[in-house]
């Protein structure tokens, strides 16, 4: 094994709405933390709550024991927000007083939201929330720069970059580079490397 | 899946527990794997059509359960290995079959996979398949974990050939769909050809007719076998104990509740008071094994998901029992220790344990919890909606408009799929489905209301139905209403694909899940050839499509009308935006515009923002999915659509 965790099992939340990538950045990441020889349990939903609904991956990282694929109640070690309420979302279920969380800033309005029955709050109110529950909070425009990169779904990886830049886990941009040359066509390999390295340097 | 998607032979990878069943069929030498796409089981048959090759494995996604479940017992009755895959209901669909089947019995190896959906994450029911393992006498087993998921499956067609009959292995979505380790096994030399012996005498069960008669006779035989599946599970390797010699608390657990129970034994501490006996095989549930543990403990909780199934066979083995292992005070799902509806979780299951042992599960600081407390205040809720772009808000919209100028206070019998959606108000401003039920249920439900015209039934009844239902179950309903004479607008929403569930293909498809090109069965093609009147229509073309609904109200029988735009997350459409569209703010008449915010209010696409201090609408670039239906709605013509640079 290749490094080792500051808690077993280390318990890390990626949330945001159907369609951002959720899945993909919680398969990748994962994908990385096998490769240096830990047990990982990854709970998902989707199918229906792809719909526009939220989503969450639970990602339990263990030395040597698979663990249940629910999260209990304010167990989360690392929450990754790929959007900001579902980031406030999750804090309010899972957060601890020694949780980390990493917010892409960019919102998706609810439907209620939308169609003004319910208000979508500020990003400075977020930021405060954010920041008075959780240990350590750092913000990130990934979906901006994702658009920059040509496509706003690699804001996930910029997101992924972000947790390896955190220096939390055992993961880093070479590792990353390993699992999506073997999974992806070169031509969108190098989008998702850029999008890793921009996110490891925005927490760094 | 490992992201780059290959399984080697002992290399260690990260699999979905879908993955992992696949995978241990493989390892079984499956030949023949049918299914219907049904969350939370689709990623099996997916799994395995990658490896489908002729003459060593044939995939198909079956019209519906029913079909399934024969394509694959016919493999079976062939001498092969077969494999049939379903979600909960889609057993009840099959069920017929399975009566019949599990009475006659199989040769090849034949398993049933069900994946069930506790808490319905996925679904419109909690319909628990576990109880047709009792109903139809065959043996249930139950993966705990991946590793176990692709072992388990594996062996299950083992035991299917050792008792010549149908093995149902049941997982649920915290297993199909979460992903763990697994280490891949070796996969066998295939062999065998297929052939089906029937020439011999109906007692023989090798050589003779497949057939449930002698009832009586063949029951009974059949009885044989689950008793013979009991004596096997007694030395089982998926029922495993861990804990205490002699417990305070005897946990009896399978599938995901075994992962929860481990969790929340550890959370509270209780390692050395609790033990947890997980059971693999929780039908016939071996008795020599349960009196075993019974006997070493006072208390005995049961956890399980979601009816006591488990629970009532430890409780007639412990009556039966009771003399030899004395009184025992039970806990489980009879005394509300754990809720008999939704699904279970580590604290669920702390929670309940603690109140046993009397041990509190750590708590946060109250402090923290308050402050918890504010940031859940803060959230919005995040309702589901049709995706933007989503030909079906587009069809509805359209019914909507047209069941107003109607004026007879039409409705919609909705039926399964996305456009399932519509019998939500939060999914759009304009829910027009008023029923919904099972597949192809709104066709038949539309047949009843539409002969209910002498009763004085004015309202017309509407069925939609999606392309995959269609074929799955609503033609015989349809079928049903032409002969009967109903009144009823029948209105295909074909959005070429099974899109829930993933784009699997159905007979509407020119492909098959082998990926070869597949003869095709049109939707309006087979409507004509029962006489009903066929109509064609593009729901992004509002005025003309409206109208023809229109037209078609008010004439009487069965008339068709096929709604076709495919699926704005089809991989044809998928990212590629037809229109560049925004609002022409000097247009957007705001609050002043009569239309009281028609487009963000009621039409509600994600792709629509409100700008609230502007009062104006606004496109948000990166959710729009440039369909252009929307600029059809603004009554001040403000939304604009420009043709974007296609790729």
């Amino acid at each position: 094994m290749n490094g080792t965790l500051a808690k077993d099992p280390f318990n890390i939340i990626i949330t945001g709405v159907g369609g951002q990538g959720n899945v993909m950045a919680s398969r990748i990441l994962s994908d990385m933390l096998v490769r240096r020889g830990f047990k990982v349990t990854i709970g998902e939903t989707f199918g229906m709550s792809q719909r526009g609904g939220s989503v969450m991956s639970h990602i339990r990282v263990s030395e040597g024991k698979v663990w249940s694929p629910q999260i209990p109640k304010g167990g989360a070690d690392l929450i990754v927000g790929l959007e900001p309420i579902e980031a406030v979302r999750v804090l309010a279920g899972y957060g601890n007083p020694s949780v980390k969380v990493l917010v892409n800033m960019r919102p998706i309005y609810p439907v209620g939201v939308i169609t003004g029955e319910d208000e979508y709050p500020p990003a400075e109110a977020i930021r405060a929330a954010v920041v008075s529950a959780g240990a350590a909070a750092r913000f990130l425009a990934a979906t901006d720069e994702a658009v920059k990169l040509g496509n706003p779904i690699l804001g996930n990886i910029v997101m992924i970059g972000a947790v390896a830049g955190l220096g939390v886990l055992p993961i880093d941009g070479e590792l990353f580079e390993t699992v999506v040359r073997a999974g992806m066509p070169a031509g969108r390999a190098e989008a998702n490397l850029r999008a890793f390295a921009i996110g490891a340097a925005a927490v760094a | 899946m490992s992201v780059d998607g290959s399984w080697k032979e002992g290399v260690e990878v990260l699999l979905m527990g879908n993955e992992a069943i696949a995978r241990g069929a493989l390892e079984a030498g499956v030949r023949v794997a049918a299914g219907y796409p049904g969350t939370p089981s689709s990623e099996i048959i997916e799994t395995l059509s990658r490896f489908a090759q002729a003459g060593r494995l044939y995939v198909e996604w079956s019209t519906n359960e029913k079909v399934a479940m024969e394509v694959a017992a016919a493999a079976s009755f062939a001498g092969l290995r077969s494999l049939c895959v379903m979600k909960q209901n889609g057993v009840n669909v099959a069920s017929d079959f399975l009566l019949h089947l599990t009475g006659s019995g199989t040769r090849g190896g034949m398993v049933l996979v069900t994946c069930d959906d506790p808490g319905a994450l996925s679904s419109v029911n909690e319909g628990e398949s576990r109880h047709f393992a009792r109903l139809m006498e065959i043996p249930l087993v139950e993966p705990a974990d991946f590793q176990e998921a692709k072992e388990m499956t594996r062996w299950a067609f083992e035991l299917s050939e050792e008792i010549r009959n149908v093995v149902l292995v049941r997982s649920v979505t915290r297993l199909s769909h979460a992903s763990g380790n697994v280490v891949p096994g070796s996969l066998p030399v295939l062999g065998g050809k297929a052939e089906f012996l029937c020439d011999g005498p109906v007692s023989d069960p090798e050589r003779g007719p497949v057939i449930s008669a002698p009832v009586v006779q063949k029951h009974r035989l059949q009885q044989e076998k689950l008793r013979r599946a009991a004596q096997l599970f007694e030395t089982s390797p998926f029922n495993v104990y861990a804990g205490p010699e002699k417990p305070e608390l005897l946990i009896i657990t399978s599938s995901a509740c075994a992962l929860y129970s481990r969790e929340a034994v550890a959370i509270l501490g209780a390692e050395g008071r609790a033990g947890i006996l997980k059971i693999g095989t929780t039908w016939p549930l071996p008795p020599a094994l349960l009196k075993r543990h019974l006997l070493g403990a006072e208390k005995v909780l049961i956890v399980e998901e979601v009816l006591p199934f488990i629970e009532d066979q430890v409780k007639i083995m412990a009556a039966e029992q009771a003399r030899e292992i004395g009184i025992k005070t039970f806990y489980g799902k009879y005394d509300g220790t754990l809720p008999m509806a939704g699904e279970l979780n580590p604290d669920l299951v702390a929670g309940a344990i603690g109140r046993i042992l009397g041990i509190a599960a750590p708590s946060l600081p109250a402090a923290y919890r308050e402050k918890l407390g504010e940031l859940a205040a803060l959230t919005p809720k995040r309702e589901q909606t049709f995706c933007p772009g989503c030909p079906h808000r587009a069809s509805y919209w359209i019914i909507r408009e047209a069941l107003q100028r109607d004026g007879r206070r039409g409705f919609v019998c909705g039926d399964i799929g996305c456009y399932a959606m519509a019998v939500l108000f939060q999914a759009a401003g304009f829910h027009t489905a008023k029923t919904l039920h099972a597949m192809g249920s709104g066709t038949g439900l539309a047949s009843g209301f539409g002969k209910l015209g002498p009763f004085g039934m004015e309202q017309p009844a509407i069925a939609v139905c999606g392309d995959s239902t269609f074929y799955h179950a609503a033609v015989p309903a349809l079928i049903n209403a032409v002969h009967q004479g109903a009144d009823l607008t029948f209105i295909a929403l074909d959005n070429s694909g099974t899109a829930m569930t993933g784009f699997q293909p159905h007979p509407g498809t020119a492909v098959n899940a082998m990926g070869e090109a597949a003869p095709l069965v049109d939707i309006g093609a087979l409507c004509a050839s029962l006489g009903a009147p066929v109509f064609c229509g593009d729901p992004f073309d509002p005025v003309r499509t409206r109208e023809t609904l229109n037209e078609i109200l008010e004439t009487e029988g069965v008339k068709v009308l096929v709604l076709k735009q495919s699926c704005a997350l089809s991989p044809e459409k998928k990212g590629k935006k037809q229109f560049l569209v925004r609002v022409d703010e000097t247009l957007c008449r705001g609050e002043d515009c009569g239309c009281n915010r028609l487009c963000t209010r009621i039409f509600r696409c994600p792709g629509l923002l409100w700008n609230r201090e502007k009062k104006k609408a606004e496109i948000d670039e990166v959710i729009c999915a440039g369909c252009g239906f929307c600029a059809g709605i603004c009554p001040a013509g403000a939304i604009i659509n420009e043709e974007a640079a296609r790729a």
